[in-house]
C-alpha cells in the first residue's frame, strides 16, 4: 500500500518497501506533498479470515461429539423473561420416561435456572457467562464436557436470554428454537431479524395472557417469515398447557429426523 | 456485546498467524449486514490489543453494502437493510446476496 495516499490493490501477499516507494511511478497522478513516514520496512500479508471460523470449527466439533453419542442439541433463544425456564422445566416433566433430557443452562450469573432445571432430576449444568451476553462454542465444549448427556438423549442449550448476540454463535446445535411471548412487542423479529432469519422453530409463549395484552399473534407471525419464511411456528402456554402437545410431536419428529 | 469476543477474535488470531512481528495496520471487512457495529469493534480494539504486539496497530474497517435480488421481479439491488423490500417492485421475497462478510483482510507488520 501507498503509505502517502493509501492506494493498493487487494490480490495476495504484497511487500511494501517504503524506502522504495517513491522511486517508481504507480499508475496514476496526485501530489505527495506528506513526508514518507519515519516507519521501519512494513510489509502487509493477506489473512482472509473468517472471524467467525474459530468458533464454527469448535462448533463443528461439538456437533460431531453430540452425534458420535446420538444427542440431539437444540439452542433455545430468546430475550429475558420469554418463559424459556418454565418451558424447560415442564416438558422435561411431561416428557418423562419417554425422552431423557438434559440442560445447558446459560445466564450471566446465578444458579437459579440450573436449580429450577435440577428439581426435576433431569442432569443440567449451568455456564455462567460473566460480562458475556451470549454462549459460544467453546463454552459449550467445557459444558458438554461436565454434563456428559446420557447417548441418545435430547439436550436443550438455554442461550442467555438476549434476541442479539447469540445469533451469530452456532454452538453445534441440529436445531434452533426462537422464543418470543405475547407481552413483547409483535415485531420483535422485524427488530431482531439475524435471530429469527436462523431460527427452525418459533414458538409464540404465554398464549393465556392474549386477552390482556395488545399482541396480534398474525402479525407476529407475518414478520417472522418475513425474516425467514421456512420458519415453523407453533402457540403455546407453557404455564396453561395450550399448545405443548405440538411441541413435544415436533421434538419427537424432529429427533427422529436428525438421528436418521 | 458481541463485538467485544469477536475483538478478540481479531486479535488473538492476528498475534498467532504474526507470531512476534509488530502489527501496525489490521484491515478488516464488516459487512452492512453482518450484525457487528464497526464502531463497537474500534471501541473495544484498543482496550484488547493492549498488551499485545497489536497495541497502537491502526484498525481499518470496510464496511461492504448489502447486495440482493428480488426473487419477484429479478431486480437487484443495494440494501442497508436486514429484511429489505424490492426498491422496484417492494416485494419482501428477497434473497440477500451480500453484506454479511466478517473477515480480517490484510495485516501489515513491521
Amino acid at each position: 500500500m501507498c503509505a502517502t495516499c493509501g492506494c493498493s490493490d487487494d490480490a495476495g501477499v504484497r511487500v511494501t518497501d517504503l524506502s522504495e516507494e517513491h522511486r517508481h511511478g504507480h499508475g496514476h497522478g496526485h501530489p505527495h506533498r506528506a513526508p514518507v513516514r519515519a516507519e521501519p520496512d512494513t510489509r502487509t500479508v493477506a489473512l482472509e479470515v473468517d472471524l467467525l471460523a474459530k468458533n464454527d470449527d469448535l462448533a463443528g466439533r461439538n456437533r460431531r461429539w453430540l452425534a458420535d453419542r446420538g444427542v440431539i442439541a437444540l439452542n433455545l433463544m430468546s430475550s429475558p423473561g420469554s418463559g424459556k425456564t418454565t418451558l424447560l422445566t415442564r416438558t422435561i416433566r411431561d416428557l418423562g420416561d419417554e425422552v431423557r433430557c438434559a440442560v445447558l443452562e446459560g445466564d450471566q450469573e446465578t444458579l437459579i435456572d440450573a436449580q429450577r432445571i435440577g428439581a426435576t432430576g433431569a442432569r443440567v449444568v449451568q455456564i455462567n457467562t460473566g460480562a458475556g451476553c451470549h454462549l459460544d462454542a467453546d463454552m459449550v465444549a467445557e459444558g458438554l464436557h461436565a454434563l456428559a448427556p446420557e447417548p441418545g438423549s435430547l439436550l436443550f442449550v438455554e442461550n442467555v436470554g438476549n434476541l442479539v448476540c447469540p445469533a451469530l454463535f452456532d454452538l453445534g446445535e441440529a436445531g434452533r428454537v426462537v422464543i418470543m411471548s405475547v407481552t413483547e412487542g409483535a415485531d420483535k423479529p422485524l427488530k431482531y431479524p439475524h435471530m429469527f432469519r436462523t431460527a427452525d422453530l418459533m414458538l409464540v409463549n404465554k398464549v393465556d395472557l392474549l386477552p390482556y395484552v395488545d399482541f396480534d399473534v398474525a402479525d407476529c407471525v407475518s414478520y417472522a417469515r418475513r425474516a425467514n419464511p421456512a420458519v415453523e411456528v407453533l402457540e403455546i402456554s407453557a404455564t396453561r398447557g395450550d399448545g405443548l402437545d405440538a411441541w413435544y410431536d415436533w421434538l419427537r419428529h424432529h429427533r427422529g429426523r436428525l438421528r436418521d | 456485546m458481541h463485538e467485544l469476543s469477536i475483538t478478540q477474535t481479531v486479535v488473538t488470531t492476528v498475534t498467532q498467524r504474526m507470531q512476534d512481528a509488530r502489527v501496525c495496520r489490521i484491515r478488516l471487512e464488516v459487512g452492512r449486514l453482518s450484525g457487528l457495529v464497526p464502531d463497537a469493534v474500534r471501541f473495544c480494539f484498543e482496550m484488547v490489543a493492549a498488551g499485545t504486539t497489536c497495541e497502537g496497530a491502526a484498525l481499518e474497517i470496510d464496511e461492504p453494502p448489502g447486495r440482493a435480488v428480488c426473487r419477484t421481479c429479478g431486480a437487484a439491488f443495494e440494501t442497508g437493510e436486514v429484511l429489505p423490500l424490492c426498491d422496484d417492485c417492494g416485494s419482501a421475497d428477497v434473497e440477500v446476496q451480500g453484506g454479511r462478510e466478517l473477515r480480517i483482510r490484510e495485516v501489515e507488520v513491521v
